[in-house]
């Protein structure tokens, strides 16, 4: 579990996170969500250590990231994997290279070892005779898929994902969403996904944080979403018509009667 | 400047990756550094000719005056101008592209000593390299002029090599050399700076390689007075 306690952070004066608390589950794919320039990269990135805070903590299962110092850091940083907006796979590794590169990196596994574990990791996320080959050759799907399994290689406690769907097209999207799930569920791990893609917000959010102009608006899971009174939020979601024709036939059918 | 000159997290990893920079940025290298070598010490040869016709001075030193110049100033700092270009360009750009991809981050995130991992291998390994390639550089500049005292008559062959052999002063090699070693950490590391401190996209790594380039040339020229002050008065 990760707690988030009245964080705040501003950069050249102006303020983007205001007093934002939250909590992210263990065994629970956590969602951050708001709209673009919202704040939600800053407080991922606040979160992992990449933007350092003026006030407020942040517990990783009650260790206090703020107050460690830098070899204190540098353990917690191997229970952590972070999949980037990009990927963030080094170039001149092959994609079998990338995720052994934690592996030999921080374990004392021998090199057969670590290719096993490396391949393991590459068959569960469905990623298979691509192993020679060099991220640029492959397809964004495949390295977003690469990224996982370097993320996923040292069995991580925490994993986070910075808009894990950005670029792809909608069902790989789902595909990497059911994927990012189904890892979390079995390796119990705390996830916490930066998305703005409402597929996601509709299909894996067990637990939702709203960001709206740097204040943390609403708290809640996928069901909820629907029955919300909060404006700024129903206007996020369901900004097209289509997901507002969704949200009144399941307000209609599930929840009668609330919402109105 | 601290995180870089630090223990490395691994020393396996550390001594591949520093094998690894030593054939890309220094094996690599040796191409250019034979091309221009040739062409150079053919035509410092072919100047001094020109300049040296008077009768008062013998033939000789034309060979002698090729040696000098290329073992005091052509085989280290000319030669570290132009690995300025090649190598400082290819670390900044490396690094920075590494920096916009957010590929140091995620290697921060790992719990990885980005600094020390990607930029001390480099500066080690091209560190060491560098004599390799100054002795290259010395050797074909020799030939090159050898080849114009072998198919021009402007100055005969024997006369080339005698010069090149007399009043050689054997401290002009090592100097060259303890020029040259702090030249390459120069362009490594600055080219390094500049790469891992990129902020923003493409045109900004491309702005940090030209930046690093210019910035290094005036520091080896810089370094270069300094050097020849200390070292040969």
């Amino acid at each position: 579990m990760i707690e988030v306690r009245n964080l705040t952070k501003s950069f050249d004066g102006k303020t983007i996170l205001h007093d934002v608390s939250a909590t992210f589950e263990t065994g629970k794919t956590n969602l951050i969500i708001g709209q673009s320039g919202s704040g939600k990269t800053v407080l991922i990135k606040s979160i992992v250590g990449l933007v350092r805070p003026e006030v407020g903590s942040i517990l990783y299962d009650g260790r206090d990231f703020m107050q460690m110092d830098a070899v204190q850091v540098k353990n917690l940083r191997k229970e952590i994997g972070m999949l980037f907006q990009g990927s963030a796979l080094f170039d001149s590794e092959t994609v079998l290279g990338n995720v052994m590169f934690p592996l030999s990196m921080f374990t004392e596994m021998s090199p057969a070892e670590i290719k096993d574990r490396a391949r393991f990791c590459l068959e569960r996320v469905n990623l298979k005779g691509a192993d020679d080959k060099y991220p640029s050759e492959i397809s964004g799907g495949m390295q977003k898929r690469v990224a996982i399994a370097r993320a996923i290689a040292l069995n991580p406690k925490y994993l986070f994902c910075d808009e894990p769907n950005s670029g792809l097209d909608p069902r790989t999207s789902i595909l990497i969403d059911e994927l990012l799930l189904d890892i979390t569920h079995e390796y119990n791990m705390t996830t916490i996904i930066n998305t703005h893609d409402m597929n996601s917000v509709l299909g894996i959010g067990e637990n939702i944080i709203f960001i709206n102009k740097g204040y943390r608006e609403w708290v809640g899971d996928m069901n909820k979403i629907y029955t919300s009174a909060n404006k700024a939020l129903e206007e996020f979601v369901f900004a097209n018509d289509l997901f507002q024709k969704v949200r009144q036939y399941v307000l209609q059918n599930e929840h009668p009667g609330a919402g109105k | 400047m601290k995180r870089v000159f630090t223990v490395p997290d691994k020393w396996r990893i550390f001594f591949s990756r520093t094998v690894f920079e030593i054939s890309k940025l220094g094996v690599d290298s040796i191409p250019l550094v034979i091309v221009i070598s040739i062409f150079i010490g053919a035509v410092i040869t072919i100047q001094m000719q020109l300049n040296i016709t008077s009768p008062l001075i013998p033939a000789y030193s034309v060979g002698l005056a090729t040696r000098d110049i290329v073992l005091l100033e052509f085989s280290n700092s000319i030669l570290c101008l132009i690995l300025a270009g090649k190598v400082g360009s290819n670390i900044a750009s490396e690094i920075g592209t590494m920096r916009v991809t957010e590929q140091i981050d995620a290697l921060d995130i790992m719990g990885v000593n980005s600094a020390n991992f990607l930029v001390l291998p480099k500066v080690v390994g091209f560190l060491f390299y560098m004599p390799i390639l100054v002795a290259f550089c010395i050797a074909t500049s020799f030939i090159g002029g050898f080849f114009v005292a072998a198919f021009t008559d402007i100055i005969p062959v024997s006369r080339f090599i005698y010069g090149m052999q007399a009043f050689f002063q054997e401290w002009y090699v090592w100097y060259g050399f303890i020029k040259s070693l702090f030249f390459s950490v120069v362009i490594s590391s600055v080219a390094a700076f500049y790469g891992y401190y990129v902020r923003g996209g493409a045109l900004e790594v491309g702005k940090a390689s030209t930046n690093a380039v210019v910035a290094s040339s005036i520091l080896i020229l810089l370094l270069d007075v300094v050097l020849t002050k200390l070292l040969l008065q």
